[in-house]
């Protein structure tokens, strides 16, 4: 089948994902959670007395009150409440479950108390990058190395840069409209793509480097052509067999993990679609660029 | 033949041998088959090796980390402005050292301290299990090492046929005179001895302290806790003394660390506090193992579906993989976070990759007419390049994130590196089970 004929369409729809992700993230960037920004993060149970409406706003005002700078109180079941601040320390822990202890006439129980100094946040997205770009750099040689032509190579990491854009669009624009945080475990779901982006494409290359060896005069258009169709069913079964299982843990899983498994599956499908329908047809307008020049 | 029966005899063995671990130490049997009623509770003792001296004991739980079993996460930012740039990695160590000896006088069970230094910040990471009261910790923690030097109370007269126990009162020495200390060798007998360094200030005192006490002791003392009581023999002038006292490197270096947390006191601020509560690891962990469960019986029921026969096969490794995966989990121990069972569960899927990449390459050489068994043998084969290559890829980006070396230039956060370790382990045991196992167990039981 000749699946390099509509190449552009690929590209064209790789660009309806990626363009507002990207205006998205110019715009607003992504959300970042106390991981990046440092701050802190309190999480208070009440039982029953504290479910009234508005609680949220009554929250934030009464710790506005004695000086806490609250950013934001969210709630969850009605009953806990998630309080984000600039950072404090712990004895300010006990003052503010007094305060609101006095408001709802019950003490709240503390589920969960985070805090992150500012200088830790900054330093945490530097390595990040360098993380990125390191395991990046590492595999552009590999590749570059084991199918002994550097196209190879570039093409493998520029179809691993779309889908690192997808996810990071995808997550700038669920920041902006749902709230959604960028942390520390974002990061590491943003690595597993890469990788997983990657193990994907090295599949369909892996079968254009069988063919050339079969046959050395033939095309490389009609090669890849060839590669796409014996790969598609693998392709999509392997990542169908992840799906399964990310689904699972996303709909079944805890709630710490949810976003960071939904990471994991917007990935996967942006992999998957990415190492033949980005991937391949790289391959072949860098094959056109390099026949124009000579 | 006889090569593939020992091999299954292999899988079969390490697939016993895993379950034996990966089971739960407890289990209670019950059954009740027409009359015949067995109920009791089986139980496996821990795991107890010793070969030379060599001693391997684990008690074959699973290790469960901060955010799945509860407890506090703590990193401390060290002042290093009033040290020495030379004395800093010591000051470092030696405050490290006083944090794990504190902590183990408060009885937390299995704290974890490391040291994580960047280019120009010197910091200490505590990990404390399910501790409830973390204030009192925290304080505990926080607080500056007191070291000072003491001298023998003269027991008075009328007391000296009593076994008087030995007392000790400030001799005016404290740890801000003691410049630093450092393991050094015995220049005539080659053992290992404690040097002390005194400043001006302090081999003065020192000096007129060893004078009053010739053939008497001298105790250090670390937060009121002795922690070296050498006998003077003779007044020790010049500021740098030696401590004796047969040690053996290992001590002698602990000592060294002890004296030093006096010596470089460091003043530390928390930069970073997390409290994890145990109600919410415990619900995260129950989900997250039930959805595992679910996903793992979607992906056999899609490969019994898909591939048929091969499938089941297939779906036999990946049932192997898991008791493998889990047994060594126990046995290594990795300590088992949320990303780290994210990871697992990640490495399930590549798993199976492995096999569906073999699978179709079976399905291609049958369509070209060729006998199943050789067409099951060039499957695999043919397989491998583009297996290893992109198992080579993952490893790389393991690499990167497991950071071995501790380069300050990237990350080391705990739980990065969970995730980074049992991605590693999964990716090489899927290798084996992929490889290994599904191809004896298709070489072996092929009917297609």
């Amino acid at each position: 089948m000749n699946w390099m004929r509509l190449k552009w369409l690929y590209f064209l729809l790789s660009a309806l994902v990626i363009l507002p992700g990207i205006f998205s993230l110019v715009k607003w960037g992504l959300k970042p959670s106390i991981d990046f920004s440092g701050g802190t993060l309190l999480e208070l149970k009440f039982s029953e007395t504290a479910r009234q409406q508005d609680s949220e706003a009554e929250i934030k005002e009464e710790l506005f009150k004695r000086d806490f700078e609250v950013s934001s109180v969210q709630t969850s079941n009605g009953d806990t409440f998630l309080i984000k601040m600039k950072p404090i320390t712990k004895d300010k822990v006990a003052t503010i479950k007094v305060v609101l202890a006095e408001k709802f006439e019950e003490m709240p129980e503390e589920v969960r108390f985070e805090t992150v100094g500012p200088t830790l946040g900054r330093e945490l997205l530097v390595k990040t990058l360098v993380g990125i770009l390191l395991a990046a750099g590492f595999i552009l040689f590999y590749v570059a190395w084991s199918f002994k032509d550097k196209m190879f190579g570039v093409c493998a990491i520029l179809a691993m840069f779309h889908d690192s854009l997808v996810l990071l669009g995808v997550f700038s624009l669920l920041g902006h409209f749902k709230g959604v945080e960028a942390d520390t475990l974002f990061v590491t779901a943003m690595l597993t793509i890469l990788s997983f982006s990657v193990h994907d494409t090295v599949v369909v290359y892996d079968r254009i480097r069988e063919s050339q060896k079969e046959f050395p005069k033939a095309n490389l258009v009609d090669l890849i052509n060839k590669a796409v169709t014996e790969t598609l069913s693998r392709s999509l079964n392997n990542s169908l067999t992840i799906i399964f299982m990310l689904l699972a843990l996303w709909l079944m899983g805890g709630q710490t993990v949810k976003w960071f498994v939904f990471a994991l599956l917007i990935g996967t499908i942006s992999g998957t679609y990415s190492s033949t329908f980005t991937a391949a047809p790289l391959l072949v307008v860098w094959n056109q660029l390099i026949s124009k020049k000579s | 033949m006889t090569k593939q029966r020992s091999l299954l005899l292999l899988i079969f063995l390490i697939t016993a041998f895993s379950l034996f671990i990966a089971l739960p130490s407890k289990m209670r049997l019950r059954f009740d088959i027409r009359g015949l009623k067995i109920d009791q509770e089986i139980s496996r003792p821990p795991l107890d090796l010793s070969l030379g001296g060599f001693r391997f004991k684990r008690d074959l739980e699973v290790k469960k980390g901060l955010d799945l079993a509860g407890g506090t996460h703590l990193v401390y930012q060290a002042d290093m402005s009033q040290i020495e740039t030379k004395d800093r990695d010591s000051a470092l160590e030696a405050s490290r050292a006083n944090i794990e000896r504190r902590i183990n006088l408060y009885g937390v069970s299995e704290p974890s301290i490391w040291t994580a230094k960047t280019k120009e910040e010197y910091r200490l990471v505590v990990e404390l299990p399910g501790v409830e009261d973390i204030n009192t910790a925290i304080d505990l923690i926080g607080q500056t090492a007191q070291l000072d030097f003491r001298e023998e109370v003269s027991p008075s007269a009328q007391a000296t046929l009593a076994a008087v126990p030995l007392s000790f009162k400030p001799a005016g020495l404290t740890g801000k005179d003691l410049k630093r200390a450092q393991v050094q060798f015995d220049s005539n007998t080659g053992q290992p001895v404690v040097g002390l360094e005194f400043s001006t200030e302090g081999a003065k005192t020192f000096e007129e302290i060893t004078t009053r006490n010739v053939d008497k002791m001298v105790g250090i003392f670390l937060d009121e806790f002795p922690i070296s009581l050498p006998k003077v023999e003779e007044p020790i002038t010049g500021g740098s003394a030696i401590i004796r006292g047969n040690f053996t490197l290992e001590q002698a270096r602990k000592l060294s660390i002890q004296l030093n947390a006096g010596a470089l006191p460091v003043p530390i601020k928390i930069v970073e506090q997390r409290n994890i509560g145990a109600t919410l690891g415990e619900e995260s962990v129950h989900k997250s193992v039930r959805a595992g469960l679910v996903g793992l019986l979607l992906v056999i029921f899609f490969m019994a579906a898909y591939y048929g026969y091969l499938g089941f096969l297939a779906s036999l490794g990946l049932i192997i993989y898991g008791l493998v995966t889990l047994s060594l989990y126990k046995l290594i121990p990795v300590t088992l976070t949320l990303p780290g069972i994210a990871g697992f569960l990640l490495s399930v899927g590549m798993a199976v990759d492995a096999n569906i990449l073999i699978f179709e390459r079976i399905k291609e050489e049958k369509r070209m007419g060729r006998p199943t068994r050789v067409a099951l043998e060039l499957g695999f084969g043919r397989a491998w390049d583009s297996i290893r290559d992109a198992n080579i890829c993952t490893l790389i980006t393991c690499f990167v994130l497991f950071n071995p070396f501790n380069f300050s230039f990237l990350n080391v956060s705990g739980m990065v590196r969970g995730f980074a370790l049992t991605l590693v382990l999964g990716i090489g045991i899927s290798l084996f089970t992929g490889i290994v196992v599904t191809r004896t167990l298709l070489r072996v039981f092929s009917r297609i």
